[in-house]
């Protein structure tokens, strides 16, 4: 049994101008040790969906599924009392902002007990010695120091270092990390994915990483789900997926690539992604799509089998090579 | 040395505070660079966030006048012969023109787009309101907008079409030179590819030069030229972007490309890995800047600032490279295991 599964899972937000689905019928389902990929570009939903789970959206959004399980626990039915206690302990997030998501005023030595305090009701001495284990773990230098320091005395990469400390702090089944590297200088995003990847490995968890970055996927992932205004268009392993993509859509992100160009001219995806107003009927993708035709643009398209990809798609590619 | 940028030992230095009693301490954002770059072509700098990428943006702009060196900007002196306010100062501020990281913040949101693009001409030129207009239709026209968009506001585009808007703005005063400030890293993917083509059609069609700042090598790959690697405002090494990819000599270049992750599940995972990060530009290191994160460094390394020697068609500033004794051939991943993580 997977250790987050969630099936149909939808969110809708309320605004001025209406109602909008910015997640529409998501299947996410992770297991214990595995690294998940979710990329897309922004306004996919991707972040949104991960949100959903934590309970972390504002009022104005509507989330609904037909199935939201997490070790056993229904999150649909559980109490919030009991939900409080899963978030923050059992799955734990890390977020893409490392200086603008530490609180300014705190140090970091009490920014990390505070989850240890209140999920794990350590006491004082505890508290500290358990921060300075966890930022050794980390790789920050003088975690003993650094535990009086603010957030605004650290670069970039070690408030990174300092939200992931603090996300594992209560040694958590499933971490969330939403573009965890995005801000970070190429250096220094090598260093963070290998420790996310090793603290995974060490400690079994399940690790979802939310990504725009296809280089970030090809390294670190298992399993890659693409996900585009809102809709899941593929569903992969890592292989699979860069070597042979189903939808339209994932093959041509792959061509945009400048590292996988080859002529003088990359090639573009015409258009941008549909907005809340310019949704159109059919496949999401058809204005932006080379193969679409008439039925792509009147029918939504079938979930094709796993071994295409579970692409949404009408005419998937690649059927040939099928991925094993 | 006929290139339309000629930089020779360029400094910029700023004064900043240490509090009450602290004093004031130097920081030297561009340290020392000198390079060339050649009409019509691209230079792209690459390097770390406090390298000084940015700030020799701004140089090469002439946002700021350099502090030290000199810096000829298609034959023009900046800062000597041409005095702040002489005409031939803004003869030159017309040839350069800059595009900036994020369009979100680069455009008024209180002007339309008519406005922006014609500001420039407002400012510098003596045409008419009708030729204004004229000329920013069809610059909009030339970057993929429509007429319509004229008298739109910025709010109303995506990250996109601003970054378009960015480009057409740049564009009025027919430039000879475009710095692009990472013109692409707030963009999506798909978005990306589209400004990067727009980028290299406007290139060839008005035979522009651009200096390429970013810190994404697969970008820089598609578009440069020649690659400047930058390392706490001195350039480390500048060859062709053809070399630094297929043969990167400074152990910086080295430890930069393989950290770039590479959209191929099967490729080997990097085995260069960079301990520690960039070190403070107000106490930079002793002799090579480079050598606390480097795993060759030897004593000379610390005593004495490496030159940029000139080995195999490249400028690499090394000592290890230079005397030979850095083996380009080895695998890093082995011998690097044994030093200390710092």
């Amino acid at each position: 049994m997977p250790l987050l599964d969630i099936r149909d899972l939808s969110v809708t937000f309320a605004t001025s101008t209406g109602a909008f689905k910015a997640v529409d019928g998501v299947d996410i389902s992770v297991d214990a040790g595995e690294v998940l990929s979710i990329v897309g570009e922004s306004g996919s939903g991707k972040s949104v969906a991960m949100l959903a789970v934590m309970g972390l959206l504002p009022p104005t959004a509507t989330v609904t599924a037909a199935h939201m399980e997490f070790d056993g626990v229904d999150l649909k039915t559980a109490s919030k009392r009991r939900r409080r206690e899963i978030i923050g302990r059992d799955i734990s997030m890390i977020f893409q902002e490392p200086m603008s998501s530490l609180n300014p005023c705190f140090t970091v030595g009490f920014q990390i007990g505070e989850a240890l305090k209140t999920h794990l009701g350590l006491g004082r001495s505890e508290r500290k010695k358990r921060a300075i284990e966890l930022l050794s773990l980390v790789g920050i230098p003088e975690p003993e120091k650094r535990l009086s320091a603010f957030p605004h005395q650290l670069s970039g990469g070690m408030s990174q270092r300092v939200m992931i400390a603090m996300a594992i702090s209560c040694r958590p089944k499933l971490l969330i990390a939403d573009e965890p590297t995005t801000a970070l200088d190429v250096t220094i995003q090598a260093q963070i994915l290998d420790l996310l990847v090793d603290l995974q490995k060490e400690t079994e968890m399940g690790l979802v990483l939310i990504t725009h970055d296809m280089g970030v996927v090809a390294e670190t992932a298992q399993r890659v789900v693409v996900q585009y205004a809102g809709k899941q268009v593929e569903r992969q392993d890592v292989t699979g997926l860069f070597d042979a993509p189903h939808h339209p859509y994932t093959a041509a992100l792959l061509d945009a690539l400048p590292d996988r160009a080859t002529g003088d001219r990359l090639p573009a995806i015409p258009g941008v992604v549909p907005g809340q107003g310019d949704r159109p009927t059919g496949c999401l993708f058809n204005p932006r799509c080379a193969f679409a035709d008439e039925r792509c643009r009147t029918v939504e398209p079938p979930r094709q089998p796993p071994e295409l990809g579970e692409a949404l798609c009408h005419y998937p590619l690649h059927t040939g090579e099928a991925a094993a | 040395m006929t290139g339309i940028i000629e930089a020779d030992d360029v400094t910029r230095h700023y004064e900043v505070g240490r509090g009450w009693f602290g004093g004031s301490a130097t920081l030297r954002a561009v340290a020392g660079a000198s390079f060339s770059v050649e009409a019509g072509s691209t230079l792209a700098v690459v390097g770390e966030s406090g390298s000084g990428k940015s700030t020799l943006a701004r140089l090469v702009t002439m946002i700021e006048p350099p502090t030290g060196g000199r810096l000829v900007i298609d034959g023009h002196t900046v800062g000597e012969e041409t005095g702040a306010r002489s005409g031939q100062m803004e003869e030159l501020r017309r040839t350069v023109q800059i595009v900036f990281q994020n369009p979100y913040g680069s455009l008024n949101p209180r002007q339309k787009i008519g406005t922006i693009l014609e500001e420039p001409l407002v400012i510098n030129t003596k045409l008419s309101a009708a030729q204004r207009r004229e000329k920013a239709l069809s610059m909009l026209q030339r970057v993929g907008l429509r007429p319509e968009h004229y008298g739109r506001y910025p709010h109303m585009f995506s990250g996109g079409q601003r970054q378009r808007i960015a480009i057409a703005r740049a564009l009025m005063l027919d430039p000879k030179i475009l710095v692009l400030d990472e013109p692409v890293s707030a963009l999506d993917v798909s978005i990306q590819a589209q400004v990067l083509n727009l980028l290299a059609d406007l290139q060839e069609e008005f035979g522009l030069t651009y200096l390429f700042i970013s810190h994404d090598l697969s970008v820089v790959r598609f578009v440069a030229d020649d690659v400047l690697v930058l390392y706490l405002g001195r350039p480390v090494e500048i060859t062709t972007s053809e070399a630094i990819f297929q043969r990167p000599l400074h152990p910086y270049s080295r430890a930069l490309l393989s950290a770039t992750p590479v959209a191929d599940p099967r490729r080997k995972r990097q085995n260069i890995k960079l301990t520690g990060e960039i070190p403070s530009p107000i106490s930079p290191p002793s002799g090579c800047a480079f050598h606390p994160r480097c795993p060759y460094a030897r004593d000379v390394c610390i005593a004495e600032r490496p030159p940029l020697y000139d080995v195999d068609g490249a400028q690499v500033a090394c000592h290890g490279i230079a005397q030979g004794w850095i083996d380009l051939d080895a695998d890093w991943g082995a011998s690097h295991d044994e030093v200390p993580a710092g």
